[in-house]
């Protein structure tokens, strides 16, 4: 970095510390969320309805089209050609056969693939969206070992995928950063995630550990981890003349139109990605190299394409989670009060991405230490870009943490809930910001009550059922409120009682579209039938992630804002002779398909009778919600206290995980029936990442070794025990709806609450994960 | 995948006449020769189907049970026969694969299933004697975890992935086979190889050679015999060790015994060492220990699968174990 650039950080440090401090001073009701949304307090109407999920019977009869299922005219498949070795350049390749095979359009490499502006990275400019910035197809360079080396049309997927391998090519390789320790060794570097430095230092931590009367200090290791959504990720795409219009399996489809229109130099506006149904993302569905290698072909030849990734190319393409090498280090007084905590460690990311795992981060606002030290650094390797996972941070940091957590309550004699509950801070213990609302104690007692976990002897090895060990265990999960900036929405009212809501959000399975369909028909005061939300498609309002569980929260502050101008609008229409006459906006609100004083429901007039008078058939707005500053006026969390029975075999050490329980308090759940699901899929991940998942990457080529559902092992049916899932739904009063995200919280505290049923099952602290029964022997 | 011929046999004769075109393989319900395929490890130039031969599963005049090449899995491990006679098949096929595949997949097919090393499966990435002779092992120096501790060779550490065969092993079971130059019987011992120098040459079956049958002898001992399977989740997963194992006591002593290890070796493995130390001696905790520790005397793990003797080692005695209750 020159001076100058260094001068400009620190002033724009200077500049961002001076905002973020007035924004933590302000008066609450300056602050987005500081007036509470009016939602919270309706009771009866659709919020809080276990309703199923309106696309459900669509998905049942397989008539939902996902992303490789919209059929388009004159369609060609396709097939991609990865790299085999990790860095290097292709010194020969040899595409004659496979253009001579049958049914062949086009064989594309760097050699003829058209021109291409590099991808904006994700996070290097508000609507960028690419997971690397590798140029794609346009050299010989090879900077990851499968990386696309060249793509193959032909009419029909088989023929597509036989021309593929007859692809031949020679590399010239060289010496790759491939290994994780070598690395380390040589020096490893600072991290930042999002902006911010990966590092927190309150006191002396290290001090305060050296002088504590009793101490745990421990290494973890978390491997890495690759997404496996059920659908592969797919586009069936087509330009015509210079517009492109993509059907992608995307989480951000808005990022991704743009960043596709920056590679091929368009006006924002000719990329058009439509991406009605998902078969989930958790962090991999945003922009890869495969949708611009696609759309680049299709325009080479001239026709449609859909390619499909095969699962092992998703393996190749698409980043996972990083390797972590955590120390956890705690200092206690005899009564359990924390004076030290360090959390520090490395992982690995590349040169070409922007993400370190930021395992850290739940650590922040965990505990009230008075001595904190946080630090993340990391190494880069030549691999695939990891990437955003189901709570990047929380998920692994989380094990690290809660499990030294688990061995200090040991240490102290005291029972790992009330260690917790007696380091419960006051305020964020890093930032000193209020809590928006915290109530993890009242999901601790709540679920160690509906667990029966009195009956858990502390001792480890003192339960057994005839050949199996068995074990309670629990951890804290956590992960933050969210609200990303650049949401906006439409609502179109008509006369009749419609509402049209219009968002560039997304449904991945989570349950999206059913539950804003009942808070925006609880907003307008309409019947669930006669709201509609659209959404998944690049064109609608706002600049919307599916991602850091913030959609629910960005959706809700775009609608809350598109609502306000649309009351501003109908008391405009309604004039001086409707009942509503001099009334402001925010002393009415929406009651049985029209407008009324919020105090006195009396003063009332339906939309009907405002439209009609005013002789309109519709009234359209579009708002965009202020910037998410409540963030930096409140922390705000979500928690859970998670609860496990683990079973060990005595003989094998295999593992069966036989009761789970999760107590959350995630302020107030919109559909308890939508929310259970992604509870209990976020634990089924979390039970993956304890006791099975695992990359194998094999440091000596720089290759995933283990790219199938055969040998990358997410757990089957069979591992999963009934998950009983809970929840305080105490509003939070500060977040739209009163609700904050509840995506990703599931996957953590999960791992170190399977780590501590397993150590209090057979006395054996696993501090590498996954849990595999040699582990165990 | 590379473009193949299909032909559907309705006999053996036509099978075998079929199969006289270099390159093709014959077709079961195609569980795992699909696959390999796909990843064009293998590159047939035609296949011919033979689910449509003798898939029927009846008592031999002797008192066995022969079963039909093109038998499904699921026939198998569901006929009464089986269950009552050799429950240790049954209890192998059902810890195998998923339902789905058990309703495809043929017996004779199973025989004939290829190693699930994930450097045999990476052909583009990876080296591979077994899938290219000479080329080099890149799993002994690799992630080696699931790969074999007995009979392995310098060549070669893969492991055979099925679950039928290690019980088929532990009972004695022939192989029928049928080539053009006529009709022959196998020692079901003698069908897989040991990799030595070649880990190509999985079988000693001739080039066309087909598998009609397989016979399992009257075998009394087989009617109280068990098979378990340990892996790295409860469904969906090879084994990392696996045992069958039937055991015939009298008087507290060790009668006779049969045992088979699966997930361990090139080949489901005849634990002959560890029989012959147990017939005679007390049917106890001890005795099983030490006819496991026999065993794996030989046992030479890899950098990631130390802990399968150990494993080993545990689930032989406890499954010994476990089968003397019932026993006597």
């Amino acid at each position: 970095m020159s001076i100058i650039q260094q001068g400009k950080a620190l002033a724009q440090g200077l500049v961002q510390g001076a905002v973020d401090k007035a924004v933590a001073l302000a008066p609450d009701s300056w602050v987005p969320g500081g007036v509470p949304d009016p939602l919270i307090r309706h009771q009866h109407g659709h919020i809080g309805k276990p309703l199923s999920r309106l696309d459900g019977p669509l998905k049942v009869a397989g008539q939902a089209p996902f992303a490789a299922e919209f059929p388009i005219e004159g369609m060609v498949y396709a097939a991609i050609a990865y790299s085999t070795i990790a860095k290097g350049r292709i010194a020969a390749l040899d595409t004659s056969e496979a253009e001579a095979a049958p049914g062949v359009m086009l064989v594309m490499t760097h050699r003829n693939a058209p021109r291409l502006k590099p991808a904006p990275l994700f996070m290097s400019d508000p609507k960028a969206a690419a997971g690397d910035s590798v140029p794609v197809l346009q050299d010989e360079r090879i900077h990851w070992n499968g990386q696309p080396i060249a793509i193959v049309l032909a009419d029909t997927q088989e023929q597509a995928d036989h021309a593929k391998s007859l692809i031949h090519a020679r590399y010239a390789e060289e010496q790759a950063a491939i290994d994780f320790a070598a690395e380390k060794a040589r020096g490893t570097s600072p991290s930042q995630f999002m902006g911010q430095p990966m590092h927190n230092q309150i006191g002396d931590a290290e001090a305060a550990l050296a002088a504590a009367p009793v101490t745990v200090d421990a290494s973890y290791r978390t491997p890495r981890h690759n997404h496996n959504p059920i659908e592969l990720h797919a586009v069936t795409l087509a330009w015509s003349g210079d517009t492109l219009r993509i059907h992608d399996a995307q989480q951000s489809v808005a990022h991704s139109a743009w960043t596709i229109a920056q590679v091929f130099e368009l006006p924002a506006e000719q990329v058009v990605i439509t991406s009605p149904y998902v078969g989930g993302g958790f962090g991999s569905k945003t922009l890869w190299q495969h949708q611009i290698i696609a759309a680049a072909a299709a325009r080479v030849a001239g026709r449609p394409v859909r390619l499909v990734l095969t699962r092992e190319g998703v393996y190749r393409t698409v980043g996972g989670r990083s390797p972590t090498e955590q120390r956890v280090a705690l200092g206690a007084e005899p009564d359990g009060r924390l004076t030290a905590l360090i959390h520090s460690g490395v992982t690995a990311k590349t040169a070409h991405n922007a993400m370190p795992e930021p395992f850290i981060l739940p650590t922040r606002s965990a505990y009230a230490a008075e001595n904190i030290l946080l630090d993340v650094r990391h190494v880069e390797l030549d691999m695939i870009s990891n990437t955003f996972m189901r709570a990047p941070g929380e998920a692994v940091g989380t094990f690290a943490l809660e499990c030294a957590l688990d061995e200090l309550a040991e240490k102290l004699g005291i029972d790992p809930i009330e260690l917790r509950i007696r380091n419960e801070p006051e305020k964020d213990p890093t930032n000193g910001l209020p809590f928006s609302s915290r109530h993890i104690v009242q999901a601790w007692r709540d679920g160690a009550e509906r667990f029966g976990w009195s009956a858990r002897n502390a001792v480890p090895r003192s339960m057994r059922d005839g050949d199996w060990l068995v074990g309670l265990g629990c951890a804290t999960a956590t992960y933050p409120y969210y609200r990303m900036p650049g949401g906006a929405a439409r609502i179109t009212l008509t006369r009749d009682g419609h509402a049209t809501v219009d968002i560039a959000a997304h449904e991945m399975g989570m349950g999206t579209a059913t539950v804003q369909t009942q808070v925006s028909a609880e907003r307008l005061g309409l019947p669930m039938e006669q709201v509609a939300f659209n959404y998944g498609d690049s064109t609608l309002p706002g600049l919307v992630l599916a991602g850091g569980s913030q959609q629910t929260a960005s959706i809700g502050a775009s609608v809350i804002a598109a609502y306000n101008k649309l009351v501003a609008e109908l008391l405009a229409l309604a004039g001086n002779n409707s009942p509503l006459a001099g009334l402001k906006p925010d002393e009415v609100g929406s009651l049985n398909a029209g407008l009324c004083k919020l105090d006195d429901p009396d003063r009332y007039e339906s939309y009907a009778s405002i439209l009609g008078r005013a002789q309109r058939e519709t009234v359209r707005v579009e708002a965009e919600p202020p910037r998410p500053l409540e963030t930096m006026h409140w922390s705000m969390h979500s928690h859970g206290a998670m609860f496990c029975e683990v079973r060990v075999n005595a003989i094998t050490g295999e593992r069966r995980v036989s009761r789970f329980l999760g107590s959350f308090d995630c302020g107030r759940i919109l559909n308890p029936k939508t929310a259970a699901s992604q509870f209990r899929g976020g634990i089924i991940m979390g039970l993956g990442l304890a006791l099975m998942e695992e990359t194998q990457f094999d440091e000596r080529s720089g290759r995933i070794m283990n790219p199938s559902f055969a040998e990358y092992h997410v757990p089957v049916h069979m591992d999963v025990p009934e998950i009983d899932v809970i929840w305080t739904d105490i509003p939070d009063p500060h977040a739209p709806m009163g609700g904050r995200g509840i995506g990703e919280i599931g996957i953590t505290g999960t791992g170190a609450a399977v780590a501590n049923a397993v150590y209090n099952a057979t006395g054996k602290r696993v501090r590498d994960l996954p849990i595999t029964l040699d582990k165990l022997l | 995948m590379t473009p193949f011929r299909y032909e559907r046999a309705a006999d053996s004769g036509e099978a075998l006449r079929h199969i006289a075109v270099s390159s093709a393989k014959y077709l079961g319900g195609g569980t795992n020769l699909i696959d390999l395929m796909r990843e064009t490890i293998e590159r047939p130039a035609a296949l011919i189907d033979v689910t449509a031969l003798d898939r029927s599963i009846v008592e031999t005049p002797e008192g066995g049970l022969r079963i039909g090449a093109a038998a499904t899995n699921t026939a198998l491990a569901e006929h009464r026969l089986v269950r009552m006679r050799y429950p240790a098949i049954a209890r192998a096929i059902v810890a195998g694969a998923s339902a789905q595949i058990r309703n495809m997949a043929t017996v004779g097919g199973n025989l004939l299933q290829r190693t699930r090393c994930t450097y045999f499966y990476d052909n583009e990435g990876s080296r591979c004697n077994k899938r290219n002779p000479g080329q080099g092992c890149d799993a002994i120096g690799g992630f080696n975890r699931g790969h074999a501790i007995l009979g392995a060779s310098d060549a070669c550490v893969a492991t055979h992935p099925s679950d039928l065969c290690v019980a088929l092993a532990a009972f004695e079971a022939v192989v029928h086979l049928e080539s053009r130059s006529g009709a022959r019987t196998l020692p079901f011992a003698e069908l897989h190889r040991l990799p030595g120098d070649r880990p190509d040459a999985e079988t000693l079956l001739d080039a066309g050679e087909l598998i009609t049958a397989i016979e399992l002898p009257p075998l009394p001992i087989a009617a109280r015999s068990t098979y378990r399977k340990v892996r790295d989740r409860a469904s969906y997963a090879f084994a990392l060790v696996s045992v069958a194992a039937a055991l015939e006591i009298d008087d507290g002593m060790v009668k006779d015994v049969r045992l088979a290890l699966g997930g361990v070796a090139h080949k489901p493995w005849r634990a002959l060492n560890a029989e012959a130390a147990l017939r005679g001696q007390r049917a106890d905790a001890a005795a099983f220990a030490a006819a496991a520790t026999a065993e794996l005397a030989d046992a030479r793990p890899l950098a990631h699968n130390v802990f399968k003797v150990e494993l080993a080692r545990r689930t032989i005695a406890a499954v010994l174990g476990g089968l003397v209750g019932e026993a006597t």
